[in-house]
């Protein structure tokens, strides 16, 4: 309710002295749920691996942001941004599959061993991303029918002629919010009422005796790893566009996506997609109006949900 | 509970103190011995780089793997939170102590700022454990992980307490008894005496009964709960051991560069604290020393190398990097594993030949 009406309602004078404009919380707001978009889309694909897997792949920001560099290279060569979506998508996907068929296969059931292979890999590539790209920023550039602000329906106040003033938006933060929540929704209903889904979730309740029954578990791993690794390059393409990218990114959005993950309960897609938007929410908040201890903020999140529900907000485990 | 009964039968039977000193020394490896009396008369051969820039270094980064080892290794909790506790001691001997930033160093007494320092980040890594160990296996890594990113992107962002990106510089050890600490030979001796007494203290306390608790609850916690043991207060307290002398560690770090900044405890020094665990062998409490002294030698003359073959020396983080999957996957005890594998392969060639010989 209090949400609400701080959203839609037009702040009285006193409230904005205490507060802020209303602009600067509406695009807090926003930008905090875009925000969780993208971490969404990152630690979707880590928790359906960890999940089914039992791999925590500390890898996973590299993966994001060679799909990045990857969508650069391929929007600066062709000029066209959605296909650089759909060539990171399958190269870092391609890359996962090598991983999960050449590393990760080999030491099934060895977490701590696979985490550590995680974080070698994590080296190299960053190192192997350092020497061919640099260690300069890049970014996406939006085209030309998606950049540019739009007008929202969200009252931010109201002119002494009397006629209302609209938030403004960057479009494209807006179209990627609407696409990670198509991508969430569809994952969701894949999962919840297909066979791969079913698949997927047998796997992840029990992988032996699924294996037992005679569906071939390593071409299901292979497929969600491939899966998860590609929206890590896709997220990359997704974060490039509406950020940045360079070195140090990718341990960024691992850490982003290890505290969404732990705060929404490993393994849960609706957990993922809970904690990226508390993140988010609490990265955009803190950082408008306590700059200094923003980090602390998104770590007290964490701590308070350890403290009391250690396995997740909503883990089923 | 088996392995425990060692340490029971030598409590029941009395020895005088001379008898059980006497037996102590000669469970000593005479190898042990070698690289004891090495490293002691190091300095009247070596130059003052070797000494501290690379032995120095060696035995403080030994001394934080250490602590990871013995979560590691006898607690089955890999924590990459000991970097952090490490530079949190180096924080606050700089706060309290003296610095160049007179503004936030409240300048106390060395000791009195030293022994603070310990007693914080001691506390700082057994609350860090006490959320760890809500979780357990896998999970560890990831929270404690999370934890030291916080420390790090707060360090950076608060400058009225850390002095943000820039950190402190200036923090010098002190002079104490006439001798001035900072001068490279009473500093590589001060960092091995400290090296020597928290591996002595890690040897202790894995032979204690508390050690062996600790083993226990690694290898099978739910058995070591219906036995009476509190498992989750065995592990709090191993992360407090561990603490402390990761902590002094981190004071020896601070002296050793004479500054602190947020990336001394930044993401990669935390990942490289466990790569040097894991390189060395996280089996036993020498393993971290021996994964520290590669690591450090590695990265001292690991530029020059990669030049000479003509490579660029800034790849030295892949050298590192497939180094550590080349050992991961060949070798998941480490160096230490795979000395042990070669000399057992060794000697069953050797009793092959032997037998060989006989039935000829």
């Amino acid at each position: 309710m209090l949400l609400l009406w701080l959203v839609f309602a037009i702040w009285p004078e006193s409230f904005e002295d205490a507060f802020g404009r209303k602009k600067i919380f509406l695009n807090a707001l926003l930008n905090g749920i875009t925000l969780g978009a993208l971490y969404f889309l990152v630690a979707s694909g880590f928790t359906l691996i960890f999940g089914l897997m039992r791999n925590v792949n500390l890898a996973h920001g590299s993966l994001y942001l060679l799909g990045g560099y990857i969508g650069f290279e391929i929007a600066e060569w062709t000029g066209s941004w959605l296909f650089s979506f759909v060539v990171a998508f399958v190269a870092v996907a391609l890359v996962g599959i090598v991983l999960q068929y050449v590393v990760f296969r080999r030491m099934e059931g060895q977490e701590l061993r696979q985490t550590l292979v995680t974080i070698g890999i994590s080296i190299v590539l960053a190192d192997l991303m350092l020497w061919t790209w640099g260690g300069d920023f890049y970014q996406i550039l939006t085209p030309e029918w998606l950049s540019g602000p739009v007008e929202t329906f969200f009252v931010t106040a109201i002119r002494s002629s009397g006629e209302p003033v609209y938030l403004t938006y960057p479009f494209v933060r807006l179209l990627i919010l609407l696409a990670s929540l198509i991508l969430g929704i569809g994952m969701w209903l894949v999962l919840g009422r297909t066979r791969i889904g079913v698949l997927i979730r047998a796997g992840v309740d029990d992988r032996d005796m699924l294996a037992a029954s005679g569906v071939r578990i390593q071409l299901v791993f292979l497929g969600v790893f491939a899966f998860g690794a590609g929206l890590a390059g896709m997220a990359g393409v997704v974060g490039g566009t509406f950020q940045s990218l360079a070195p140090g990114e990718d341990i960024r959005f691992l850490l982003a996506s290890l505290v969404v993950v732990i705060v929404g309960g490993m393994g849960s897609i609706p957990g993922a997609a809970l904690g990226a938007v508390l993140i988010g929410l609490a990265e955009q908040f803190g950082s408008v109006y306590v700059p200094t201890y923003a980090v602390v903020f998104t770590f007290l999140i964490m701590v308070l949900v350890l403290a009391f529900r250690p396995q997740g907000l909503l883990s089923n485990r | 509970m088996a392995t425990a009964r060692p340490a029971v039968q030598d409590r029941a039977r009395p020895l005088d103190v001379s008898t059980r000193l006497g037996n102590w020394l000669r469970r000593i490896p005479p190898a042990a011995w070698g690289v004891g009396f090495l490293l002691l008369i190091l300095p009247a051969f070596a130059n003052d780089f070797i000494l501290v820039q690379v032995f120095g270094w060696s035995l403080i980064l030994g001394m934080i793997a250490l602590s990871l080892m013995f979560l590691a290794g006898y607690g089955g909790m890999v924590s990459l939170v000991q970097m952090t506790v490490a530079g949190c001691a180096g924080y606050m001997l700089a706060i309290f102590g003296t610095s160049a930033i007179a503004s936030i160093s409240l300048g106390w007494p060395w000791w009195l700022a030293v022994l603070t320092a310990i007693l914080i980040a001691t506390l700082f890594g057994t609350l860090s454990g006490a959320l760890a160990v809500r979780t357990a296996g896998i999970y560890t890594i990831m929270i404690t992980l999370a934890i030291a990113a916080a420390f790090f992107y707060f360090t950076r962002q608060n400058y009225t307490i850390f002095n943000g990106f820039s950190g402190f510089n200036g923090v010098r050890p002190p002079v104490v008894l006439g001798v001035d600490w900072r001068q490279p030979t009473p500093f590589y001796y001060l960092t091995l005496v400290c090296a020597a007494l928290s591996y002595a203290a890690v040897l202790y306390v894995s032979r204690s009964p508390f050690g062996l608790a600790l083993q226990g609850t690694r290898d099978n916690p739910r058995r070591m709960a219906a036995l009476g043991f509190n498992v989750t207060a065995h592990r709090i307290a191993a992360y407090t051991f561990a603490s402390v002398f990761a902590a002094v560690a981190g004071i020896l770090l601070v002296w050793l560069n004479s500054q602190i900044s947020p990336g001394t405890a930044g993401i990669g020094p935390v990942i490289d604290v466990l790569v040097i665990a894991v390189v060395g062998g996280l089996g036993s409490p020498i393993g971290p020393f021996i994964g520290a002294i590669i690591y450090v030698v590695l990265r001292t003359f690991a530029l020059d190398a990669l030049v000479a073959v003509g490579l660029d020396g800034a790849r030295f983080q892949l050298l590192i990097g497939l180094g550590f999957l080349a050992i991961v996957f060949f070798s998941p005890d480490g160096v230490l594993g795979l000395w042990e594998r070669a000399r057992n392969r060794w000697r069953h060639r050797q009793d092959v030949m032997r037998i060989g010989e006989e039935t000829r």
